[in-house]
């Protein structure tokens, strides 16, 4: 073979190698061994362990909760980043680039609505599968940890919401940073209420470093783009990779390994295997329980191609969504923001007008001390309830779904039975008008319901002596709550946050 | 040799909390880079004018201000119209006082709470008669209920 004659075959055959060499398995997986290397010769599918469990696969279980969030989040750092090519985040120029986007540019208004629905699906999730976490007992040991993650995960999800909502720079943003923004310096209420201000301003100190000013305007746009374009979605990244991670080291999914496993997928055979009675000299090396060691590969598949098509159909759900929303609702713009006038009701997103409810009774309650303590207890349940029974069942079995039905009837209705409460005889400041502040950040509506479904959680501690059934009861009371004080926020408060029982009602001006 | 692995353990123990020391250092200075050193903003001493345009008994809105003049037989006085809820700024009914449109505060016509969620009264704002004979109020500066100023 003359050098050109080898020079012309290897460029005919070039896009072959090419091919080959970038895949390190080069074809299609045919055995199970090729399916193995399928996900761990890649450096996607290596996240994920090599065989998954049957049960993680279950729809039921999990309702993809987990990929949509992941596949929402891929969906809005890509319409992100195409928004940031024409965004300018400045106080004169921010409104008049989102009309461009809106109006002028290219697909501009369907990427933007993408971004705008796809945060709201996210938050939605993000809720969604705590839920699902917390109802199948995924949190006990060894996931304690996780559930830490995927609180700061929710924190850094809502954060992102908010960071991006100034950015518009229209009137419903701007008033709803500056809602958010003196719900930051509220602790001062209480500094205020026990005189000790002068010396000790925490509120003050969180405005400034929120805003980087006394009021909404140049610095604090600036630091809100920061926020949500570089700080929060690194972080959030970050902590996703850990999440993740610790998902694999703390042994995948959790499922309820009291019962038998199912059989395995072993080439093309189901095959019941079992857990081998045979401790391996990596025990010594590796602390702690990882997936391999000491198990057999019973009830599982392989990942390739099983959990990718559970994965396919996750981000498929989420673009479907996504882009038929899109489609049909184009994202709020409201006029340019107006420092003069405030929107009447100025409402923030639906996800946070339960905290908006909440502020109407106290603005350090509604919107520093009940999220704290929300947040608190929520980080405390893995390590209050150390039960390792019911591990993977949904409610943890029958008396646990009897708990939850319970405890939501007793949620809704005292949370309604205050709302209407409140919304026909007012509250201490309308009897007491003299009364001093501290009572009434001690005592509103929503320390009130704290309180109760505080009382109602212990109660069912002493009735059924179980830790994990009255967790149940407060998790579920909470959710109620929320539900219940969102709903009222949304649809039944109007101008001057009166109660109406419908838009329609609402005094024309 | 005891002695001298506890040497080791001292000077090892000793670089560890250096660095540690180091890191915190940096990193409060790196934090303080955050924290505006000079709050930008603009100079909030409003000029309103001749005392006379404004009839006894007249309630004025200044917008860019952020405050209601009120001219009553007693004088002048100037109330914030920024709620000291979470910010909004309040509207004016004449005879009834003010209300935020937020979170449903309301004010008497002297700016004290009267219902809502608002922990404070409005604050009244300085008003002084400036050099060239025209009204000026100080935004940034709270005066006692009940200052006025006669002209």
């Amino acid at each position: 073979m003359t050098p050109t004659q080898e020079f012309l075959q290897n460029l005919k055959q070039a896009p072959r190698h090419i091919r080959e060499s970038m895949l390190r398995n080069g074809k299609m997986p045919e055995t199970d061994r090729e399916r193995s290397q399928s996900t761990f010769h890649n450096v996607f599918f290596h996240l994920q362990s090599v065989r998954v469990h049957r049960h993680s696969l279950r729809f039921a279980y999990t309702f993809g909760l987990g990929l949509i969030l992941t596949a929402s989040f891929v969906v809005l750092t890509l319409t992100g980043i195409l928004l940031m090519v024409y965004y300018k985040p400045g106080a004169e120029l921010a409104y008049d680039s989102v009309k461009d986007i809106h109006f002028v540019v290219p697909a501009g208004r369907f990427i933007r609505n993408i971004h705008r629905w796809g945060a709201h699906l996210m938050v939605l999730a993000v809720f969604l599968h705590m839920a699902r976490v917390f109802y199948t007992g995924s949190y006990k040991r060894p996931r304690e940890f996780n559930w830490l993650v995927g609180l700061a995960l929710l924190a850094l999800t809502l954060g992102l919401s908010f960071t991006g909502y100034l950015l518009p720079w229209d009137q419903l943003a701007f008033w709803a940073i500056t809602i958010g923004a003196n719900i930051a310096s509220s602790p001062r209420e209480v500094t205020d209420a026990i005189g000790i201000t002068a010396w000790f301003d925490p509120g003050k100190l969180l405005k400034q470093l929120l805003l980087g000013a006394n009021y909404v305007g140049q610095e604090a746009l600036i630091r809100f783009y920061v926020l949500h374009v570089a700080v929060l979605p690194l972080a959030l990244a970050a902590l996703m990779g850990v999440h993740f991670w610790r998902v694999r080291k703390d042994g995948g999914l959790s499922r309820d390994e009291t019962r038998p496993a199912p059989p395995a997928r072993i080439g093309d055979r189901d095959v019941q295997v079992f857990a081998p009675n045979k401790t391996y000299g990596l025990m010594a090396v590796v602390r702690g329980r990882t997936p391999e060691v000491g198990r057999a590969p019973e009830g599982t598949v392989t990942s390739w191609p099983h959990l990718l098509w559970a994965e396919m159909a996750a981000f498929m759900f989420t673009i479907a969504v996504t882009l038929a929303l899109s489609y049909f609702f184009d994202a709020p713009l409201k006029e340019m923001a107006n420092p003069a006038i405030p929107e009447n009701p100025a409402k923030a997103p639906w996800y946070f007008l339960g905290l908006q409810e909440l502020v109407s009774y106290s603005a350090f309650m509604g919107g520093v001390g009940i999220p704290a303590i929300v947040l608190a207890g929520l980080g405390l349940i893995p390590y209050l309830d150390r039960d390792p029974r019911g591990v993977g069942v949904w409610f943890g079995g029958p008396a646990g779904r009897r708990e939850f039905w319970q405890s939501l009837a007793f949620g809704l209705a005292s949370v309604l039975a205050l709302l209407a409460f409140t919304v026909n005889f007012g509250w201490l400041r309308a009897w007491y008008p003299t009364i001093p502040q501290i009572a009434i950040i001690i005592v509103n509506p929503a320390t009130v319901i704290v309180a109760m479904y505080s009382a109602w959680s212990l109660w069912v501690l002493r009735r059924t002596g179980s830790i994990r059934l009255s967790a149940v009861a407060l998790f579920t009371c909470f959710l109620a709550g929320f539900v219940v004080l969102t709903a009222m926020g949304s649809i039944f408060r109007g101008p001057n946050w009166q109660f109406y029982w419908w838009p329609s009602q609402w005094p024309t001006h | 040799m005891p002695d001298l692995s506890k040497r080791r353990d001292f000077l090892g123990l000793a670089a560890l909390w250096s660095a540690v020391v180091a890191m915190g250092a940096a990193l409060a200075g790196v934090m303080r880079l955050p924290k505006p050193a000079v709050l930008p903003g603009p100079l909030r001493i409003y000029k309103l004018g001749d005392p006379a345009q404004y009839p006894v008994g007249s309630a004025t809105r200044l917008e860019a201000g952020g405050f209601f003049l009120l001219r009553e037989d007693r004088g002048f006085h100037a109330i914030s119209s920024v709620c000291t809820h979470l910010g909004c700024v309040v509207t004016h009914t004449e005879g009834e006082g003010f209300a935020c449109p937020c979170h449903g505060s309301r004010f008497s016509t002297d700016g004290s709470v009267v219902g809502g969620p608002a922990p404070a009264g409005l604050p009244w704002l300085e008003i002084v008669l400036s050099p060239d004979g025209q009204l000026q109020v100080n935004a940034e500066s709270q005066v006692p209920k009940g200052t006025r100023l006669r002209v």
